[in-house]
């Protein structure tokens, strides 16, 4: 009450933020600021009560950044060209003109700029509305959320960071800031949409902002973007959205953060340019991801198609489903001053001027990569577990053959899912179960929701898969292979979804399962090995080995399964089933990693190609899946093969190489006989334990 | 003081006069009764003066050293018995606030602010605006005093620790000293934050044991040779507005601390005006160099904030910067010779060359030295002929960014007037309200005219505008000039003359600020100013950040009202700028206020640090900010600074421990 007595209305907007709350959320990763009783509202209840038209044509006046000058889109384009950055990159290259590579730059920006208007914005969400109503039963907003956003938004510019999904929720966010007079974000978006005809224009206008995909080591189009990205901080002209994970995940598993954009984005911050940026983290949740079967196709192999806007009309048969519920939850506004107190020291940057580019210490960039993982942690935490994913998870660790052939009993499928929503509940997991229903009804009206993937009939739950099986023409053995992994993937991806909940106390109860062990200090260490050759297919936080082992440990102990003492970890009896729950949930990653790292090890070829790489470890699991030595279809996802690349990359044990133009060649010889020796026969011992 | 000397008053009265004082000539028409009885009052003064100097020091009886260094200096002394600071400072300057006894804001039975005594332009004046300025800027009531202690308890002093060979022996030489709880107690602050609050307490550290008044350079030489003799910890003293803890006796000295008081060291030895040079010794205050300079014709053209007592021996140890700099340099740039006594001997260059090749500047080991490697005795500066004209001006801007960059492009350009600076929206508006009660209806009418037009007329938003004080000097015809061409590059960036008063009263500000601060304190306010420098490109970043940190620590840290968050650019250069900041809060609801102010104080120069400030553009390092310096100067630094006090000072008989 007393801060707020101020005449200058600028000064008076400042004390509104509260900063106390914010530093509290600083100390996140036990999902500790869950409140069970969080309100959530149906944005669409309202839309279906009022005429589309009056909802585009409602008087929109937010509350813009207190200190952001008026800049029109060609102000901003004015401010990104005369940039003593840009000029001083103009000037270093060499070979054309200076006119030349400046009219260069103004073709980048032309083709990245953004040129938001509020007609399009009306126009949007008028379609948006349109589209959403028919595909949603209900968008579940948290108004909490965003009030704490609108007060964000007047204090320091403000980064939105949803988590990517669905290309349905590209303007998700967009349209509930309309709806709820808060200031209209731009939107990192790909080139590919910008190409889409009317469709790339209306997008453009609507705030989005288009980004190459393969940028590589054009320093021009890394200056144009960046200093883009920089000065819309800077000004606070409009808040940012973009995608920390890059791209809209496949799995629908959070995807290991990408820094280029959060550098940029933080930068402003580091150099002293904004007295603070605040982070807010959105969690976007589906009951039903529409293009649910092209993910799994395209993580088969089978290419994507191509943004088009005729695709997008093609795709309008995707209109006639029923797509259940959509969550959208505003996280927390996370201060970046906060978050790298004491992480970073600001005056590297004392000694070059400002506007010149300067590489980060590692320092800074380790402080970037923990803000991302961070991120999207928070994002993992904010986020929905349907009834859906817990029926993945156990689905899933039926044997396969019961569930294509005879099916699962619906009754044991029953019982087992409302064990397991006591579980997530245990792990401070946030459920999306309705209330005042039936368990029953739930369970059924979810099967049904979920009909392209399972069908239940005669009390049993089976796969539905692809094409007709009464079809006359025959398949090949690997045929079906794939198309039973079409069916599967489909499920692993709403089994992912859940997944984040039950990592940290699945690797303990692997670590468990592996080493026998009950010496605190022996789990910790194989658990701690487990988390680096995992570390690209789940998000841990950088440097928190020990938290993350604390809180496996504390919630093992919670439900029941594990009783803890100053040096022990003891199995308790009653813990049985939810370890081995936890230690199947998780054996799928295990099993596809070994056969990967057993192929790299006995293939005689040290160097390959991707290309070759990645049919030929589809070929080996197909192989051993008709052998019945393998169990999982997991190793078939091209993500789950580019992620061991990727770990394996990241410890050394194989590197990259670019061979002519665009050959990737792939894994050292010398380097990789010598480095991922001591991996494999790590992993080696992991098989040979488990088969004791 | 003008009024003290009315024979003195001429056209060509120094500037600090005009600016500061009631205007001499004034004075000396009047007749009034109270003008008399001054007469008679600084006649008294000027008697006692006199036979100060007649007396034989209070202890100790053999006054022919100290009589030589007088007879010597006698000859050539422009006007020796003209003084501001006595050796009982305690005569004149209050023991637990900042300047005069008989000058002081405070609130009259009416609640109006007024400023009392006779000294100042501003004393006598009512100032309508200030309460409701400290009503609505702190959440300040009349209703809350926290009266300061009113008289110094020499009973909480604790006894002097005294060295007995050392005294004996200082009592040979006959140089005055003394081991009084209140002389002591004066020379054991300075004027941070902390320390006044202390002594508004009653709440008195470890203070000097002893107190000595050298008269001369030889007499310095004598008490450094006995310190050594006798392992006594020395702490120069000049003026004592020092703000960074410098004054402070390390709590872990065991040694007998000896404040080694310069003040008494204050005669111009020579004028040479061929050279167009001045030999001062160092004890002397800013407003005497000044003014027994201008009777000669002449000035330094030195003149720091705190002019009016702090002195130039001061200014030499901790490089200090003065308004005018512009025009005349910074300290480094004004002095040609320095004397200084060190443990190891008297240091100085054998020749008055106007720059020399001859190795690392030996005068740098010296400037900024903050007293912990001797006393700075005697100081050749160079001296200017007295402008023959000076102007005030005043700029309003329509925010502090199109402010900050025609500042830019005025130090582009290289045309900055002798002294320009640029307030913020909140200190335009700290400003404001102390303007004195106007007596006319027609002033009035003027000034809301004023305001009409800037705020209505031009567009201006009176809570983004800004506005630039600026002091022009010189020969007439080149000061005319030359304020076109800054009102032109003013223009360009949307700045409109708002005209000479505001320029003088945003001047005024810096010499009363210090008295403010003390009314603060009788209602719950606490605050203080410091500075940085920082580069060009970095100036309206540092100011936006540094404000924002204050505003959110002091949230943070339980402060129940917004606190008061300003800041001023007051130096141009080329290549970057000085900054101020004012900050102040009310403090009512906290438990220590002190370690509040402190905490925030250490928060807001991290945050000068980390957007590239200096740790300090002109008020030394000292103690509060030693923290910082092997990061600012760097390892290797440290060790150079270090071996210097080595070698210079093996046995820390300059202990106060300032700046490693």
């Amino acid at each position: 009450m007393l801060w707020s007595y101020r005449h200058s209305g600028t000064r008076k907007s400042w004390f509104n933020i509260n900063t106390r709350e914010l530093s509290e959320v600083v100390v996140i990763g036990s999902t500790a600021s869950l409140k069970d009783e969080e309100e959530f509202t149906d944005i669409l209840e309202e839309r279906r009560r009022t005429t589309d038209l009056g909802y585009a044509l409602r008087t929109f006046n937010p509350q813009p950044y207190k200190g952001a000058p008026y800049s029109s889109t060609s102000d901003l384009k004015k401010a990104v060209l005369e940039s003593q950055y840009l000029r001083y990159i103009i000037a270093l290259e060499t070979g054309s003109s200076v006119e030349k590579v400046r009219q260069e730059a103004r073709g980048i920006l032309e083709e990245m700029s953004h040129n938001l208007q509020l007609g399009f914005i009306r126009l949007m969400a008028y379609t948006v509305n349109k589209v959403f109503k028919r595909l949603f039963r209900s968008i579940y907003v948290n108004m909490e959320g965003l009030n704490m956003l609108q007060q964000a938004i007047q204090e320091s510019p403000v980064i939105l960071m949803p988590n990517h999904r669905s290309y349905v929720d590209f303007l998700i966010v967009s349209f509930i800031l309309f709806t709820y007079d808060i200031p209209i974000p731009v939107i990192a978006a790909g080139i590919p949409l910008a190409s889409m005809k009317v469709v790339g224009e209306i997008l453009r206008r609507s705030g989005a902002f288009f980004i190459r995909r393969a940028i590589g080591s054009d320093k021009l189009y890394w200056a144009v973007l960046s200093e883009y990205v920089r000065t819309i901080v800077r000004t606070g002209c409009a808040p940012l959205e973009f995608y920390v994970e890059g791209f809209r995940s496949r799995t629908l598993k959070s995807v290991v953060p990408k820094l280029g954009m959060m550098d940029m984005v933080l930068e402003p911050y580091f150099k002293g340019e904004v007295f603070d940026i605040t982070l807010v983290p959105i969690s976007i949740s589906y009951d039903r991801v529409v293009e649910e079967s092209l993910l799994a196709l395209e993580l088969l192999g089978v290419p994507k198609p191509k943004e088009s806007t005729t695709g997008l009309f093609k795709a309008s048969r995707v209109l006639q489903e029923d797509y259940g519920c959509m969550h959208v939850n505003f996280g927390r506004p996370l201060s970046v001053r906060q978050l790298c107190e004491g992480k970073i020291n600001r005056s590297e940057y004392n000694l070059i001027p400002r506007d010149l580019p300067q590489r980060p210490s590692t320092e800074i960039q380790d402080c970037v990569n923990w803000v991302a993982h961070l991120i999207v942690r928070t994002q993992e935490e904010g986020s929905l577990i349907s009834p859906w994913s817990l029926m993945a998870c156990l689905l899933l660790q039926a044997p396969i053959t019961t569930l294509t052939e005879e099916g699962l009993q619906w009754h044991g499928l029953t019982e087992k899912t409302l064990w397991l929503r006591k579980l997530v509940l245990d792990f401070r997991g946030r459920l999306n179960w309705p209330a005042h229903t039936p368990d029953s009804d739930v369970m059924s009206s979810t099967v049904a929701l979920h009909h392209s993937i399972v069908h239940h009939k005669a009390g049993r739950v089976c796969l539905v898969q692809d094409g007709d099986p009464a079809s006359q023409d025959p398949l090949s053995p690997e045929e079906g292979v794939m198309r039973t992994a079409a069916a599967v993937l489909m499920l692993v991806s709403y089994r992912n979804q859940a997944l984040h909940v039950f990592v940290r106390p699945g690797i303990l109860a692997t670590a468990i399962h592996i080493t026998k062990s009950t010496q605190k200090d022996e789990l910790f260490s194989f658990f701690c090995f487990l988390r680096d050759v995992f570390a690209n297919e789940f998000i841990f936080i950088p440097g928190r080995a020990s938290q993350d082992f604390d809180e496996a440990c504390s919630l093992l102990q919670k439900c029941g399964a594990v009783h803890m003492s100053e040096q022990e970890v003891t199995v308790l009896e009653t813990g049985l089933e939810v370890l081995s729950f936890l230690q199947k949930l998780l054996q799928p990653f295990l099993d596809s990693y070994q056969l990967i790292f057993r192929y790299l090890c006995e293939n005689g070829a040290h160097v390959f190609t991707e290309k070759q790489f990645l049919p030929a470890v589809q070929n080996l699991a197909t192989k051993l899946i008709l052998s019945g030595d393998l169990h999982t279809f997991e190793v078939l996802s091209s993500d789950t093969q580019k992620n061991v690349l990727s770990a394996l990359r990241r410890l050394e044990a194989v590197t990259k190489l670019r061979v002519n133009n665009n050959i990737l060649s792939i894994a050292d010889p010398y380097f990789f006989g010598k480095y991922i020796a001591i991996d494999v026969l790590l992993m080696t011992e992991i098989m040979n334990k488990r088969a004791l | 003081m003008c009024h003290t000397f009315p024979a003195l008053t001429s056209d060509r009265s120094s500037r600090i006069c005009s600016l500061l004082y009631k205007h001499g000539s004034s004075m000396a028409s009047n007749s009034s009764g109270s003008d008399s009885s001054d007469r008679q009052r600084i006649a008294q003064q000027r008697l006692s003066v006199i036979a100060g100097h007649l007396q034989r020091p209070v202890e100790g009886n053999s006054g022919i050293l100290a009589a030589e260094c007088k007879a010597q200096g006698d000859k050539l002394d422009v006007s020796s018995e003209r003084r501001t600071v006595p050796r009982r400072r305690q005569e004149i300057m209050k023991w637990n606030g900042w300047g005069y006894s008989d000058s002081k804001f405070l609130y009259n039975k009416k609640g109006q602010a007024e400023f009392t005594g006779k000294r100042y332009r501003l004393s006598g004046m009512i100032i309508p605006g200030l309460r409701e300025w400290m009503e609505s800027t702190f959440g300040a009531n009349l209703q809350h005093k926290t009266p300061a202690a009113p008289i110094l308890n020499s009973s909480a002093v604790q006894p002097p620790t005294l060295n007995e060979a050392f005294l004996k022996e200082l009592k040979s030489t006959g140089i005055p000293f003394s081991h009084d709880a209140e002389d002591r107690v004066f020379r054991s602050h300075g004027h941070c934050l902390h320390e006044i609050f202390a002594l508004r307490e009653g709440k008195i550290g470890r203070v000097p044991d002893l107190v000595v008044w050298p008269n001369c350079h030889n007499d310095v030489v004598k008490i450094v040779e006995l310190a050594c003799k006798h392992n006594v910890c020395l702490m120069p003293y000049g003026g004592g507005t020092s703000v960074s803890s410098a004054l402070e006796c390390p709590p872990e000295e065991t040694r007998s601390i000896v404040s080694l008081d310069t003040s008494q060291m204050n005669r111009i030895l020579w004028i040479d005006e061929k050279n167009l040079t001045a030999h001062v010794e160092a004890g002397i205050v800013g407003q005497d160099l000044e003014r027994l300079l201008n009777e000669s014709g002449y000035c330094t053209g030195h003149e720091p904030d705190s002019m009016e007592f702090s002195s130039l021996g001061g200014w030499v140890a901790t490089r200090a910067s003065g308004m005018k700099k512009n025009i005349y340099g910074n300290i480094e740039d004004l002095v040609v010779h320095i004397k200084m006594v060190t443990p190891q001997g008297v240091i100085e260059k054998s020749c008055q060359g106007p720059r020399m090749s001859t190795g690392p500047d030996v005068h740098h080991f010296i400037m900024g030295s903050e007293g912990t490697l001797g006393v700075v005795t005697e100081v050749t500066m160079k001296i200017r002929p007295m402008p023959e004209y000076q102007k005030y001006g005043s700029v309003v801007f329509p925010n502090f960014e199109m402010g900050v960059a025609c500042l830019r492009e005025v130090a582009r350009q290289r045309c900055a007037p002798a002294s320009i600076r640029l307030m913020d929206n909140e200190q335009f508006k700290f400003g404001h309200a102390l303007k004195p009660q106007v007596s006319s209806i027609f002033t009035s009418f003027l000034d809301g005219l004023k305001k009409f037009y800037i705020t209505k007329f031009k567009g201006f938003d009176p809570n983004r505008l800004c506005v630039a004080t600026l002091l022009f000097e010189g020969d007439r015809e080149k000061v005319l000039q030359h304020e076109k061409q800054v009102y032109d590059i003013a223009a360009k960036f949307g700045g409109l003359a708002a005209g000479e008063d505001n320029g003088q009263r945003g001047y005024m500000l810096t010499f009363v600020i210090a008295y403010l601060r003390d009314l603060g304190m009788d209602y719950y306010v606490i605050g203080e100013s410091f500075e940085t420098s920082v580069p060009w490109d970095r100036v309206l970043d540092i100011c936006r950040n540094v404000k924002a940190r204050i505003v959110r620590e002091c949230k943070d840290k339980g402060v129940q009202f917004p606190p008061l968050s300003t800041c001023r650019v007051t130096q141009t250069y080329d290549a970057g700028a000085c900054v101020y900041f004012y900050f102040a809060f009310n403090y009512r609801g906290l438990s220590d206020p002190v370690h509040v102010y402190e905490q925030v104080e250490h928060a807001a120069r991290e945050e000068i640090l980390a957007n590239g400030g200096s740790l300090s553009h002109h008020h030394g390092v000292g103690k509060l900010r030693k923290e910082w310096m092997r990061e600012t100067i760097s390892s290797v630094g440290m060790g150079m600074l270090k071996s210097v006090k080595d070698y210079v000072d093996p046995n820390n008989i300059f202990g106060n421990r300032n700046l490693l």
